[in-house]
């Protein structure tokens, strides 16, 4: 029921003091061995080592996506290369990606924390669990993996794709348990019903699902479609991966990990913090990481706290799913995609006109991203042939950088809209 | 059962503790470890109330200790084995124990009979030893002597200020093993040690003491395996240029 009963089940005293302890460290850690922090700390006059109580953290400074991008590849690590044993990266470009490092003992905890939220998703030991989450650099395939193995389960590490070999498998292997992204759960559903194979047959009980926002329309789905019992569960790269929060089996809202993450709700705009209970951005401070302390990470996504106890008995305060993001980010097959990277891409090509929509569809449960971008009319007078090796470069290009596939489409000069002000270039017609 | 917050404290105007914060939970073995002059003995002082706090906050079992008097936080449950075993010379060894169990006094005279009956089972040696003077004990039988008669007064907390001070690698193992035996019988350990690695091996979690600041804290298997600690503490630092 519980992986560590004692962290989970700990009074609200004993949370606090530990989130205390591990602050006070944590701000040591980051102040002596993180230039950037130390800099920053020196500039704000804060005296770090002063810090009483764990309402305190509201004078510390924000760290933001851009702070991670400034500091590629190794600027923010607070130990030397040589004690980290992980690296991953965000799925993002060149010169936009961000390295997350991790040592010996923050494999250990990480391991232990998303046991704990597949524990909480009623994983156990005896359980077969097909991870179709992509393996390498992106840490939802090796954090689930991880976890799962500390639990003691018997781990498929399958990785994204190949549906007809994933449903292959789930039948031979007898898998019990998957985790994915929730289109992707819909996705295998799908093609589970056009082979004409009957869920129920299946030996599929549970299912975590992450990485993309959801909602409870699609958990009723997966739920009835492959007859499991779906969660949801929470995390980022920069502050871990996979394992900071997830949902137990009441599935109303995911048990952040206090003891190793601090969280607050901030009015984005204000960067005060938001009645209890209200709305706004999720901020985390990390309190046990050795090789990649996080102060303050903004991650622009926004969510509520849920304090009322959980008739599960854990302690954890709860957060609500993921509500929607405080910036223009979009996540595409659980690829977390920003316009403005399209734009650039756009804009070092050669024939392209400075306009273009992004289309986002989601269409059997798959995205699809759809590109329009403005051509010089003369391209329209020419051969085929020259249309379509601008197609092919810009489609190279996209999928390259972007690291998933996008439809192209070339449309005539001045045919899309223009904007007087803020321009809404993207469209998303998922309905989720 | 012991928690700390902030606590600063110090002798006179130096100020040797900074922000201390830290707790001990019932039954775990908790070591500070640290170098000389870290604020490990100014910490254990403080909490038995031989050193005044500045500021800060210490609970133990919901009691404000900072505000007890030193004489009277034994009788609370909170008691302190000083460092270099500190027996009562010209005594024996039955009554430095029968003093530690000063405190129980009252409950008449069985309940100590059954005390002194079970720190002899725990310290063999000090039964041989009963009627000899304590000055004249090896310095292992003087720390067992030490821990013997803080264990008379049952306290829910033993403080060991380095136990093993001073003492042959083969005795520090047996007193080592005896700190593991008090927990196993459901003791509560608060354990400071300069020599880190025989302590983090025996301890559930630990803290690092550095110039009167915790600059490290987490299970002990976490500490062993910390790079910063093995360099400062274990003496483990490889050098892998040629």
């Amino acid at each position: 029921m519980y992986w560590q009963e004692d962290k989970e089940c700990m009074s609200r005293g004993d949370l606090e003091q530990l989130q205390l302890e591990r602050l006070q460290s944590t701000l040591y850690r980051v102040g002596t061995h993180v230039p950037f922090y130390r800099q920053k700390f020196s500039e704000m006059k804060l005296d770090y080592e002063g810090f009483n109580s764990l309402e305190d953290i509201r004078k510390l400074p924000f760290t933001t996506k851009q702070d991670l991008r400034d500091s590629y590849p190794y600027g923010l690590f607070a130990v030397p290369l040589r004690e980290v044993v992980r690296v991953h990266s965000s799925s993002g470009t060149t010169g936009q990606a961000t390295v997350v490092g991790y040592t010996k003992n923050d494999i250990k905890n990480w391991s232990d924390l998303v046991a704990r939220v597949l524990c909480a998703a009623g994983v156990t030991a005896d359980d077969v669990i097909q991870i179709a989450f992509g393996y390498g650099l992106f840490t939802g395939g090796f954090g689930i993996h991880y976890g799962a193995e500390r639990l003691g389960a018997s781990v498929i590490p399958i990785s994204a794709g190949n549906t007809k070999r994933q449903i292959q498998i789930m039948q031979d292997f007898k898998t019990t348990a998957l985790v994915c992204t929730p289109s992707y759960a819909l996705n295998i559903a799908d093609v589970l019903f056009d082979m004409g194979i009957n869920p129920a047959g299946l030996s599929l009980k549970v299912g975590l699902f992450g990485a993309e926002p959801w909602s409870e329309a699609m958990r009723r789905e997966i739920n009835e479609k492959l007859g499991i019992k779906a969660t949801d569960n929470y995390g980022l790269s920069e502050v871990m991966g996979p394992g900071v929060a997830g949902e137990c089996q009441e599935c109303n809202g995911l048990h952040i990990n206090e003891d190793h993450f601090l969280v607050e709700v901030l009015d984005p705009e204000t960067l005060e913090p938001v009645e209890p209970g209200e709305v706004g951005e999720l901020v985390i401070t990390t309190l046990t990481k050795e090789a990649f302390p996080m102060i303050r990470y903004r991650t622009r996504d926004l969510t509520r706290l849920l304090h009322e106890p959980c008739p599960c008995g854990r302690i954890f305060t709860r957060m609500h799913r993921i509500l929607g993001r405080t910036d223009d980010m979009l996540i595409i097959k659980g690829v977390n995609v920003f316009p403005t990277q399209i734009e650039s891409i756009l804009f070092n090509i050669d024939g392209t006109e400075p306009h273009y929509r992004i289309v986002v569809e989601r269409e059997n449960h798959q995205d699809r991203a759809t590109v329009m971008v403005e051509v010089r009319e003369s391209l329209f007078s020419d051969q085929m042939s020259k249309q379509r090796a601008l197609i092919d470069t810009i489609k190279r290009k996209l999928n390259s950088e972007l690291g998933i596939g996008v439809a192209v489409k070339l449309v005539e000069e001045k045919t899309l809209e223009r904007f007087e002000g803020k321009g809404q270039r993207v469209i998303d017609k998922r309905k989720i | 059962m012991l928690k700390i917050r902030n606590l600063e404290s110090g002798y006179g105007k130096i100020k040797v503790l900074k922000h201390v914060s830290m707790h001990v939970d019932p039954g775990e073995i908790v070591t500070i470890i640290g170098a000389n002059g870290a604020g490990k003995t100014t910490l254990l002082s403080t909490i038995a109330g031989l050193v005044k706090a500045a500021s800060g906050e210490a609970e133990f079992k919901g009691t404000n200790i900072l505000k007890s008097k030193a004489a009277a936080i034994p009788a609370l449950g909170c008691v302190m084995v000083p460092e270099g075993r500190q027996v009562f010379a010209t005594m024996t060894v039955e009554e430095n124990l029968l003093l530690g169990g000063h405190v129980l006094q009252k409950q008449g005279k069985q309940v100590l009979v059954e005390l002194l009956e079970y720190q002899y089972e725990l310290f063999p040696i000090l039964r041989d030893r009963r009627n000899q003077l304590a000055g004249t004990l090896s310095g292992g039988e003087q720390q067992m002597l030490a821990m013997g008669r803080a264990l008379m007064s049952k306290p829910s907390l033993v403080m060991m200020d380095e136990p093993s001070t001073g003492l042959a690698p083969l005795i520090v193992k047996e007193i080592f093993q005896i700190i593991v035996r008090l927990r196993q019988e459901g003791n509560t350990v608060l354990l400071v040690e300069q020599n880190a690695k025989a302590a983090l091996g025996i301890a559930d979690r630990g803290y690092v003491l550095e110039t009167g600041k915790i600059i490290l804290q987490g299970p002990a298997e976490d500490l062993l395996a910390n790079q910063d600690v093995q360099r400062a503490y274990l003496g483990r630092e490889k050098t892998e240029e040629k």
